[in-house]
């Protein structure tokens, strides 16, 4: 495996618009939100910064092809703008390419964006769009929820688990998010929920109900990575390193070969193992602090705790149901609220996560902020569907951790 | 060998059979004259069936498992989808069948059906096989008495040289530009003109006379006809023909107006079809076709051939009763219904990767490794083995008669579906094969993993912006 890039980047600030139905406002302005928290919290003008990349997903709904956009909206200097699209794990895809800049040597400085102005569809739930000439022939588009909501079946088939048990452990995951999110103002959803309401919703593609869903959100989070050095030349004195970033992406062996079983993700299962090696933890059941995952909907995070090596296999539902990842528990997961709280504008929501992570580990989170000092905090965002994917996660930690 | 007969045969009718007394229950404060008729159920296809889909599985009902014998393939009906694109073509794609097979359509008259069935015997005095398929899906006025008394079905007759399994003793034929109802070209509904007089001048005075003929023809008395099948839907034409020609009323075939309608042009092949898997040996069996004149067919069972998967009588078993008459005007677009934004979605299909991809998206065609034996779906340029991704190493590999079963479903309420919830999951082919499979004919209470699956023939979807349909493969629940 390859050295990694362990504490060879730093974030120097970022910033997060408030998700949500923002009805009176363009994409700009979201990333322009965004970007004047990050600025400010980096220190820095706009000039210094090197290169950047811009992370969206549903550009042909929102804010058209290319790096332009990001360029136009911040008046970059002109620099380089790369747009990068890879689903729903387009956040952490732009993150990846400014942090492999500034690794590379090849920038001091350089912004990831990502941005999603998703509500301008004129109806709820994710736009409807082609997947490429070929597959849209042989292939199921269906709906996200409709994808997702196998996973159910199958981990019920695999793990005997009865249809009440898990229905009652998805339905604690969202519980759980909602009251996360209540507690965060830049959320989409900050209503609390009963785990009554979330069992009896109705039905979107079973077994997944209303409040198994995210948020379809507008928004836009940003990062400033520089390197270590340049981060304390500039004053900085608390840093907070990249530990890993990886990603693995379906090659269709889930889709086409045999072996997979529908329960977990394979992707995420190979990033995780790879991350955890590039950030040297052996142990990620006692050594992550906190994990923000990617809860497209209720059963999307629950087997992520056993993709992540947290819960072993088929035992998930009952952590969940034990309390382990809400707010109090060992390990918070989306101790933000979440995509399904914090909201799901898709190409922000990796830069999210490792945002929240980011004030988590500076103590910058307010009302949420977990009471235990985090150590290592986990970002995984992942994009596509159970049976082809791109999963990526994100290690971050204090320097020297 | 000499002569030409009937080689095998198949039929297919839609799961779904609508109780004419939901459609009355409807429409009864409009047309409360047609009371009468509202008894017994039809045979409606469903939103993503058609003509060509509902052959396919006629064709595939006669083959069972054995090879896919025929130099030709014939599509009767008069409810085409394609007025354009040869209809027996797709038919001949689906069934992967080899491109030097010959493909037409018969269409224009309720006569095609035995019309078509004649060519395909003069073709077998020849030395060809024809598969020959009849097939119907009609759009009747809502709350018109054809709306009671249509249905959907298909059905197919391998016919070849030697006598097989119903020799052909004789036809006769005479053409008469009688018009008792009539449809234009594009039209969705037929106009009718009074029964009483196409009894007493239709069939007493055509289709008599042509029976009488075609018995003397074959030097065959009235009285040995052991199968008299005359597929129409008005009560006592049957009987009128069955007296006229000294043909016992014993005789008379079940029309099957009461389980699944009259499917117009298909009619007469669905109900030999059906004779034929009740026929005895030395049975002489008496075939009708009726408009703008008539067809007489005279087959004398031999006791030999194949038989068909199911044939109608294991069709008509696979069955689920509906009383959704809304269901089934939505279907038909004879009623219209908000679909909601997701529904804009354009199906625009690239004909040039159609054609690039045709055994995939026509026929299931997978592909195999020549090298590990993987068996995957589509075919690619590198195999999905993880261990070991040979390139070029492909064979073709058809899927659509290997049992898959459910690995992972979902009933998808948010998903447009002229039929929701959308039902659909990732399948596994027995022997290897993977593919997320859209799911068809199944109750969506009834999906679990490791349901038993049978591909079948489908519309995927409706680009109704350029007047074209998609087909692919669905699964059905096997049982």
């Amino acid at each position: 495996m390859a050295r990694g890039i362990r504490d060879k980047v730093a974030i120097l600030g970022m910033g997060c618009a408030k998700f949500g139905e923002r009805w009176d406002k363009d994409a700009d302005s979201l990333m322009l939100e965004a970007y004047e928290e990050a600025i400010a919290d980096a220190g820095i003008e706009t000039s210094q910064i090197d290169a950047a990349w811009l992370g969206a997903a549903f550009d042909a709904v929102n804010i058209g092809p290319s790096g332009i956009p990001l360029a136009m909206a911040l008046r970059l200097n002109d620099i380089g703008v790369t747009k990068v699209e890879n689903y729903c794990a387009s956040g952490t895809e732009s993150f990846r390419g400014a942090v492999y800049a500034v690794a590379s040597g090849a920038a001091d400085i350089a912004l990831a964006m990502g941005v999603e102005k998703l509500k301008d569809t004129g109806y709820g739930g994710l736009p409807v769009r082609t997947r490429g000439t070929t597959h849209d022939m042989i292939g199921v588009t269906g709906s996200a929820p409709g994808n997702f909501a196998q996973l159910a079946s199958a981990y019920r088939a695999r793990h005997g688990v009865g249809a009440d048990d898990l229905k009652r452990a998805m339905a604690h995951v969202s519980v759980k998010s909602h009251a996360n999110g209540a507690k965060n103002p830049k959320a989409h959803l900050r209503n609390t929920i009963t785990e009554e309401q979330a069992l009896n919703a109705p039905m979107i593609a079973a077994p997944l109900g209303l409040f198994d869903c995210c948020g379809v959100s507008d928004g836009a989070a940003c990062a400033i990575v520089t390197t270590p050095e340049i981060a304390k030349s500039l004053g900085k004195t608390d840093i907070v390193t990249v530990k890993a970033l990886q990603l693995a992406t379906s090659n269709g062996w889930e889709l086409q070969g045999s072996g997979w079983n529908g329960a977990y993700f394979h992707t995420t299962r190979i990033a995780a193992a790879k991350a955890y090696q590039e950030a040297g933890i052996t142990d990620p059941r006692n050594q992550i602090s906190l994990t923000e995952v990617h809860d497209c909907f209720s059963i999307t995070e629950l087997v992520t705790m056993e993709d992540l090596h947290i819960s072993r296999e088929g035992e998930a539902w009952r952590d969940v149901l034990d309390g382990m990842f809400d707010a109090d528990g060992k390990i918070p997961c989306q101790i933000d609220g979440g995509l399904k709280c914090f909201g799901h504008p898709i190409g922000a929501s990796g830069l999210r996560m490792i945002y929240e992570n980011y004030l988590q580990l500076l103590g910058r989170a307010g009302d949420r902020q977990r009471a235990e000092q985090p150590v290592f905090a986990l970002s995984h965002n992942l994009g596509g569907m159970p049976n082809q994917n791109v999963s990526s996660i994100a290690i971050v930690g204090m320097m020297g951790a | 060998m000499s002569g030409a007969g009937i080689h095998g045969f198949g039929a297919y009718v839609p799961v779904t059979r609508l109780q004419r007394s939901a459609i009355h229950a409807f429409n009864g404060w409009f047309a409360g004259g047609l009371k009468g008729l509202a008894k017994g159920e039809k045979a409606v296809s469903g939103w993503d069936e058609d003509p060509i889909t509902m052959a396919v599985e006629a064709a595939r009902d006669l083959y069972a498992d054995g090879a896919r014998n025929a130099d030709a393939v014939t599509l009767a009906s008069t409810t085409h989808v394609f007025a354009d694109r040869a209809n027996a073509g797709v038919v001949k794609e689906a069934l992967n069948l080899a491109d030097t097979v010959m493909t037409m359509d018969a269409g224009g008259s309720q006569r095609c059906g035995t019309s078509s069935l004649i060519a395909a015997l003069d073709a077998a005095a020849a030395g060809r096989t024809t598969l020959h398929l009849a097939a119907e899906r009609t759009t009747p006025k809502p709350a018109s008495e054809r709306e009671m008394t249509a249905g959907d079905a298909a059905a197919a007759i391998l016919v070849g040289p030697g006598p097989g399994l119903a020799r052909l003793i004789a036809h006769h034929s005479v053409a008469m530009d009688f018009v008792d109802h009539f449809r234009e070209a594009g039209e969705a509904s037929d106009y009718d003109w009074e029964a009483r007089w196409v009894r007493d001048e239709g069939f007493a005075k055509i289709a008599v006379p042509a029976l009488k003929a075609a018995l003397a023809k074959a030097g065959l008395d009235g009285g040995r006809v052991a199968r008299l099948i005359v597929p129409v839907a008005v009560r006592g034409i049957p009987e009128l023909l069955a007296k006229s020609a000294g043909i016992a009323p014993e005789a008379i075939a079940d029309t099957l107006g009461a389980v699944i309608g009259h499917a117009g042009a298909a009619q007469p092949t669905l109900m030999l079809a059906h004779a034929l898997e009740t026929a005895k040996t030395g049975d002489i069996l008496c075939l009708v076709g009726f408009g703008q004149g008539c067809d007489i067919l005279l087959f004398e069972a031999t006791g030999a051939g194949a038989r068909p998967r199911l044939g109608v009588s294991g069709w008509l078993a696979r069955r689920r009763e509906s009383h959704n008459y809304g269901q089934y005007l939505f279907h038909r677009d004879l009623l219209s219904l908000e679909k909601g934004m997701r529904a804009e979605h354009d199906s625009k299909t690239a004909l040039t990767a159609l054609w690039r991809n045709r055994k995939a998206v026509m026929a299931l065609v997978g592909g195999r490794c020549t090298r590990t034996g993987t068996i995957q779906f589509p075919k690619t340029d590198v195999s999905v083995n993880p261990n070991d991704h040979a390139i070029r190493t492909q064979e073709d590999y058809p899927l659509a008669d290997v049992p898959a079963r459910i690995l992972t479903y979902t009933a998808d309420a948010l998903t447009f579906s002229p039929d929701p919830p959308s039902c659909y999951g990732n399948i596994e082919f027995e022997g290897g094969g993977r593919m997320m499979s859209e799911f068809t004919d199944i109750a969506p209470d009834a999906l679990e993993v490791g349901t038993d699956l049978r591909m079948m023939f489908r519309i995927k979807s409706f680009d109704e912006l350029r007047g074209f349909r998609r087909y692919f493969w669905k699964a059905a629940p096997a049982h």
